[in-house]
């Protein structure tokens, strides 16, 4: 009997050991390395190769790509006084050989829709009637659609997603870590209830062809998400999945609760499936990567025990490790990949920070394999390489940090980074 | 010969007696860096960065930049009530977090070790800050 208790605690040991160890970072993909003409390239699986369209856009955020080929490219900072970009492939290489330019704000979201190109500043959204066979953007028929969200400086992208019913779906960002009295000051408690969800930390709804919308036309279709960039409408099974950016600093304001490497692990990085009405817990609570669950966060209370509030909060469907920055979530619809890549989800991740001085991390796409509507299988890394560190290094010394992703007509993966201003087109085969 | 050996002499001495003068000078600049750098590690580190570069669109670089080597004044008002967020621009580009104000965190000396730690780091050379001056704005700001 005991020999046999020895034997069953040792297997859950191992069991938990392993468990853990999934959710850990893995080290880079043993993907293929390819070269262009900036030298080494990223790694991709077996059988994808990349081409670099263009670079030296800068802080080139999201992108889209019209039904002609044309990649559509928003800038957090503008290049010539234009804020998005038009880049164009005459001879099929793959290669940008026109580069034209619109829109004097910047901002981070842009995606066409049913003949509309949608781009956001970082407070408003605005349209423009574009003909997706040739790629022509009418500027002149510029209409703000939404406008007056809050923008204070930190988390201020507003990205966008859209339905297949007429509406569109607009993260504004909490300018907060955690809601504290006193943002980010070590020992400032959580303000209850946090004032910051009646108009951020959520996703918006407005139509997305009416203008002038502002709250008050809107509706708070999901609360308790601190901080979205990446998100997209699944039409598989018609949701909004969201990737959420977990709070900072738990290694530095509690010690006591979170040795060094904990805190760079956590909290994780969290995929949600977002139903109307959802709240995802921010900033009451967070998903502890160790405990594997969601449990009240220390500013509210929390000891890494309890889950109290937490546990009537909707449940993320992926965690990933602390801090990588998910800035880009797509679901592949394309028949170009090979069959498993089919409605799986593709995540951009930019890269930490707040792993410091714990080694830095992110900086890749990973896959998601999905089956109706829900994961089915492990995260793997699908493109590495883009930070060019050997092992760790600062965050401002990466070479390209990945930020927005979109799907081409022929079912090519689109790869954009925010550091150069570099896009990468991966296709597969041939 | 005997005119190089003099030469050779002379440079001897101006050199050690310029060793001793930075050996005694920096006496104190020397134990400032030391505090400074556990309070960098404890209260900086995680946004500013190890080797204080700081992160792209987030968290402002700490090496060279007018905020670090200019108004010793500014700096310490920076880091004693802290900033919006937006507000230092370098080369064209914004950095978007917050300052977190250290009124409440650090005492006077830990500004003043943690400041002249920053000024004589990442390839920074600039004057000390005392704990007296930061006690003044501390102060004056009130």
């Amino acid at each position: 009997m005991k020999n046999l208790m020895i034997l069953a605690c040792t297997a859950v040991i191992a069991v938990t050991a392993f468990g853990n160890d999934t959710t850990r970072l893995k080290s880079p993909s043993t993907g293929i390395v390819q070269k262009d003409d900036d030298g080494p390239a990223i790694t991709l699986p077996q059988g994808f190769k990349s081409v670099v369209v263009t670079s030296g856009l800068g802080k080139a955020r999201h992108l889209t790509v019209a039904a002609n080929g044309d990649v559509f490219v928003k800038l957090e900072k503008l290049k010539d006084n234009k804020g998005i970009i038009r880049l164009h492939d005459t001879n099929g290489d793959g290669k940008a050989d026109e580069t034209s330019g619109f829109g004097n704000y910047v901002g981070t979201g842009i995606v066409i829709k049913n003949g509309y190109l949608y781009a956001s500043s970082n407070s408003d959204v605005y349209r423009y009637k574009i003909d997706e066979k040739t790629g022509a953007v009418d500027i002149a028929s510029e209409e703000k659609i939404v406008t007056g969200l809050v923008d204070k400086s930190q988390h201020n992208s507003k990205s966008l997603a859209l339905d297949n019913n007429g509406n569109i779906y607009v993260n504004i960002g909490a300018p907060s870590n955690c809601c504290q009295v006193q943002d980010r000051v070590k020992g400032s408690p959580g303000q209850d209830p946090c004032p910051i969800l009646e108009k951020a930390g959520g996703i918006w709804q407005f139509k997305a062809d009416k203008t002038n919308q502002s709250y008050e036309q809107g509706v708070r279709y999901a609360t308790g998400l601190r901080n979205v960039v990446g998100l997209d409408w699944n039409t598989e099974v018609n949701d909004l999945y969201v990737m959420q950016h977990g709070r900072d600093m738990l290694y530095q304001f509690f010690p006591q609760l979170f040795n060094q490497k904990e805190g760079a692990e956590n909290p994780a990085e969290e995929m949600f499936r977002v139903k109307k009405g959802a709240d995802c817990g921010w900033p009451y609570c967070y998903w502890d990567i160790d405990k594997n669950q969601q449990l009240q966060n220390p500013e509210y209370g929390g000891d890494r025990q309890k889950a109290d509030r937490c546990a009537d909060k909707t449940k993320s469907i992926v965690q990933f490790p602390g801090h990588l920055a998910p800035n880009a979530l797509l679901f592949y619809t394309g028949d170009q990949f090979p069959a498993k890549y089919k409605n799986g989800a593709f995540i951009a991740f930019h890269g930490s920070w707040n792993r410091a001085p714990e080694p830095q991390a992110g900086f890749f796409v990973v896959f998601v394999p999905f089956k109706d509507g829900m994961p089915n299988g492990k995260w793997e890394v699908f493109a590495d390489g883009f930070s060019g560190f050997q092992q760790g290094g600062s965050t401002g010394k990466a070479k390209y940090r990945p930020c927005g992703l979109a799907q081409g007509p022929d079912g090519s993966l689109y790869v954009s980074d925010d550091n150069n201003g570099t896009i990468w087109k991966v296709s597969y085969g041939k | 010969m005997k005119r190089t050996m003099l030469i050779v002499l002379v440079l001897f001495i101006a050199t050690a007696f310029a060793f001793q003068q930075k050996q005694q000078q920096p006496a104190r600049l020397k134990a400032a860096m030391a505090r400074g750098k556990t309070v960098y590690e404890n209260a900086c580190l995680a946004c500013h960065q190890p080797d204080g570069s700081g992160v792209p669109n987030m968290n402002p670089p700490l090496i060279k930049t007018k905020w670090v080597l200019g108004d010793k004044k500014a700096l310490t008002r920076i880091v004693l009530k802290g900033l919006q967020g937006g507000e230092i621009e370098i080369d064209g580009d914004k950095f978007h977090n917050p300052m977190p104000p250290q009124e409440s965190v650090l005492n006077d000396q830990e500004i003043a070790d943690v400041l002249t730690y920053v000024r004589n780091s990442f390839g920074n050379k600039a004057s000390m800050v005392t704990a007296a001056e930061v006690k003044a704005l501390r102060a004056k700001l009130k």
